[in-house]
């Protein structure tokens, strides 16, 4: 346990998510879990960038008002959500192919713990008291093996200032050696073969004050920036 | 050929104590609501459920956990995201209790498995899983430099399906992202039972716009549209 909760003021959970739309690129298919992730729909509006919806469904629009709920028309998040020229409906089996065949860019994913090997541990809390092998695993474990890329979207440490990014995870695994980046409140982390590399920084927060709510070290990128959004 | 049958009450009924059932739908798109609920009056018992959602977005499903129907559930996302909210469901009470068994699949390989069973494969290897809980004691192995797990078909007694029209035949046509489970489900029911919201004649729906081929289907009956949106949180 480290002593340093909201000792750091950094980004708001809208603006991690805005920092992930930045790096997404345009021509892109983007699968977003629930929770932070889903907020980078926000910011992608009028993007060539195409979501995915792992019930069955491709170009998801932006989320449905009032008038426009429909109930055979909604996210993974059970939200109603809108369609776009170009949107696709398909069942659940071939969205899983799609994700597993290799064909989405990037997976966007909320983490509990990310390991500095890029384990990520993000569908089961024990805390909460259930045997361990059941849980919401939902699509998280087949986006984390079939994306290209994984982006981790989270909140630096825990509600009581715990490390969520370690050594090891101590959660159940999602998958192993998965995540390529991990966006928070706090910094930009790239993971990479010879450790976490800190490319990024939130405005007012330094290096030493990420490290010390990171439990592995860090490698300092020797272009060290602070988050552009 | 009319497979028709005139309510929910007699499209269900035979279904006898201890039948595996497969439910589709996620969340609430594509769920055969008025089939669950007929089945909470049938009151057939330790039933074994195969649906995505096991209370979350589906609180006609949790009722059949409450009428103690319930011994086996495989699913995928059982649980209120909510630990406060879980604590007072009654799946997450039952499996806390040990009134219930549970097993948990990541979502592509619950699928999978039922695409399996309709389309008579065993098993496959998924390299879903690997390094996590889910590995359990099934067989791992290398197929180039990467490891995959064998998972096995799930062929359930009956399975529920819904669609937005069918036909007499069993023809079925989804709506948006209300197709989902259904068609796999469909074809891995060794009785597939389908709820639709708008029955139509024979050659009434074309035949490019068929999501479920009629040959997977053995009952249809004719529901009122359920409509609600629950949350999950």
């Amino acid at each position: 346990m480290v002593d340093t909760v909201k000792k750091f003021k950094g980004l708001s959970r809208e603006l991690i998510a805005l920092r992930i739309a930045n790096e997404l690129e345009d021509g892109s298919y983007v699968n977003l879990g629930i929770g932070i992730p889903t907020l980078v729909s926000d910011w992608i509006e009028g993007r060539d960038i195409v979501l995915q919806a792992e019930l069955g469904m491709l170009n998801t629009g932006p989320l449905a008002s009032r008038e426009d709920v429909e109930q055979d028309l909604i996210n993974a998040s059970c939200q109603p959500v809108t369609e776009l020229p170009g949107s696709s409906y398909f069942s659940e089996n071939e969205s899983f192919a799609m994700i597993r065949g290799g064909y989405m860019d990037v997976a966007v994913l909320g983490a509990l713990q990310v390991s500095e090997k890029g384990d990520l541990a993000g569908w089961s809390n024990p805390e909460r008291g259930l045997p361990e092998e059941i849980g919401n695993i939902g699509g998280s474990m087949d986006l984390a093996v079939g994306a290209r890329k994984v982006i981790i979207a989270m909140m630096h440490t825990t509600n009581d200032g715990d490390y969520k990014i370690r050594k090891e995870c101590t959660y159940p695994l999602t998958a192993q050696g998965v995540v390529d980046l991990i966006v928070t409140d706090l910094a930009v982390i790239e993971v990479t073969k010879k450790g976490l590399l800190l490319r990024e920084v939130a405005p007012g927060v330094s290096a030493e004050d990420v490290q010390s709510v990171t439990e592995p070290e860090l490698i300092v990128s020797r272009d060290l920036q602070e988050i552009q959004l | 050929m009319d497979k028709v049958y005139p309510d929910v009450d007699s499209v269900i009924a035979d279904i006898p104590d201890g039948a595996s059932i497969a439910i589709a739908g996620f969340f609430t798109a594509g769920t055969p609501i008025p089939l669950i609920q007929g089945l909470a009056r049938q009151g057939a018992k330790d039933l074994t459920l195969i649906c995505m959602q096991m209370g979350p977005g589906n609180e006609d499903i949790a009722q059949l956990f409450m009428n103690g129907q319930v011994k086996k559930a495989i699913c995928n996302y059982p649980f209120y995201r909510s630990a406060s909210r879980g604590a007072n469901s009654p799946v997450e009470k039952a499996v806390r209790n040990g009134e219930v068994e549970m097993e948990v699949y990541p979502m592509g390989t619950f699928t999978e498995k039922l695409r399996a069973a309709g389309a008579g494969i065993a098993a496959f290897y998924t390299p879903t899983g690997v390094g996590t809980v889910v590995e359990g004691g099934k067989e791992k192995r290398k197929f180039g430099n990467r490891e995959y797990l064998l998972e096995t078909a799930l062929k359930p007694d009956y399975s529920f399906v819904y669609a937005q029209k069918g036909d007499r035949m069993g023809n079925l046509t989804c709506h948006k992202t209300a197709r989902n489970y259904n068609p796999e489900m469909a074809a891995a029911g060794k009785i597939t039972i389908a709820a639709v919201e708008n029955l139509v004649e024979i050659g009434e729906i074309d035949g490019d716009t068929v999501h479920i081929p009629g040959i997977y289907v053995q009952r249809v009956v004719k529901v009122d549209r359920p409509n609600y949106f629950p949350t999950i949180d």
